[in-house]
């Protein structure tokens, strides 16, 4: 593992973990489907065709926000949720780090078995 | 997005070399620059000290799951857990799988790294623990979501 790799990856690392726990659940999984389909949307409308309480998808949306999945915006009285996607992309981007690591190690591993 | 990361290479050595190269712990510590305090044992907890020039301090430690002799070596631990301010028992581990095969020139090695996708069983509800395939499904969803979006 190259030195800049890992201090990249360590960055990362610290960003990429809530977002897997926030979407590690299906509450919150179908209520990004949903963001990412469309328009910001209200807690009501999101609540509309859930079992769920509107405090409990209000819970919800608070976890995917905080792991910087979804952003809230004031439209006059009311909360609108929309999909961020850039939180999804840099855990994107972290496989593809320690995808780039694993090329390096076994590039040295087959040095060394081959010589 | 994809949970894993797959590799496939061709090594030019036979399989009972490269197996001694991933599982003998001084050989895997000088390609993958760990020293290692000891030698892999299914089931226990393998530990070091990288060596890489600049990064000593920080440490190697890794659940040793699987050895399968010329065939199969497994491990489970935190990628790159390098942050000592950072708690990373607490987050989802990832499974690292070598897979070996003869080929007529030498050996084919498999490696995979999984489960990024994993979280805690206690927090998954129920239903998500009986289909497995639903995440990773989400998951290639939202991928095309963000794609298209401009």
């Amino acid at each position: 593992m190259s030195p800049r790799g890992r201090s990249r990856l360590a960055a990362t690392r610290r960003a990429q973990a809530p977002v897997f726990a926030a979407l590690g659940d299906a509450t919150r999984l179908s209520l990004v489907a949903k963001l990412c389909r469309g328009r910001p949307s209200s807690i009501s409308q999101l609540t509309k065709g859930s079992r769920l309480t509107r405090q409990a998808i209000t819970k919800h949306l608070r976890v995917l926000e905080s792991a910087g999945i979804v952003r809230s915006l004031r439209a006059g009285r009311e909360n609108l949720f929309e999909f961020d996607p850039k939180a999804i992309d840099e855990v994107r981007d972290y496989l593809d780090l320690v995808s780039a690591e694993w090329d390096r190690a076994l590039a040295r591993l087959k040095s060394f078995v081959e010589d | 997005m994809n949970d894993r990361i797959e590799k496939r290479i061709e090594l030019k050595a036979s399989v009972s070399r490269v197996w001694r190269a991933l599982t003998d712990h001084r050989e895997f510590g000088q390609w993958f620059r760990v020293k290692l305090e000891g030698p892999f044992v299914p089931g226990q907890v393998s530990r070091g000290q990288m060596t890489y020039p600049g990064y000593e301090h920080l440490k190697w430690e890794a659940m040793v799951e699987k050895m399968e002799p010329e065939r199969l070596f497994s491990f489970a631990w935190h990628p790159y857990a390098v942050d000592p301010k950072i708690d990373y028992s607490k987050e989802p581990a990832t499974l690292v799988e070598f897979r070996l095969e003869a080929t007529p020139d030498g050996t084919r090695l498999t490696l995979t790294e999984s489960g990024f996708d994993k979280i805690p069983t206690a927090r998954r509800p129920e239903a998500f623990r009986m289909n497995d395939g639903g995440w990773t499904e989400q998951l290639k969803n939202i991928e095309s979501h963000v794609a298209e979006r401009p």
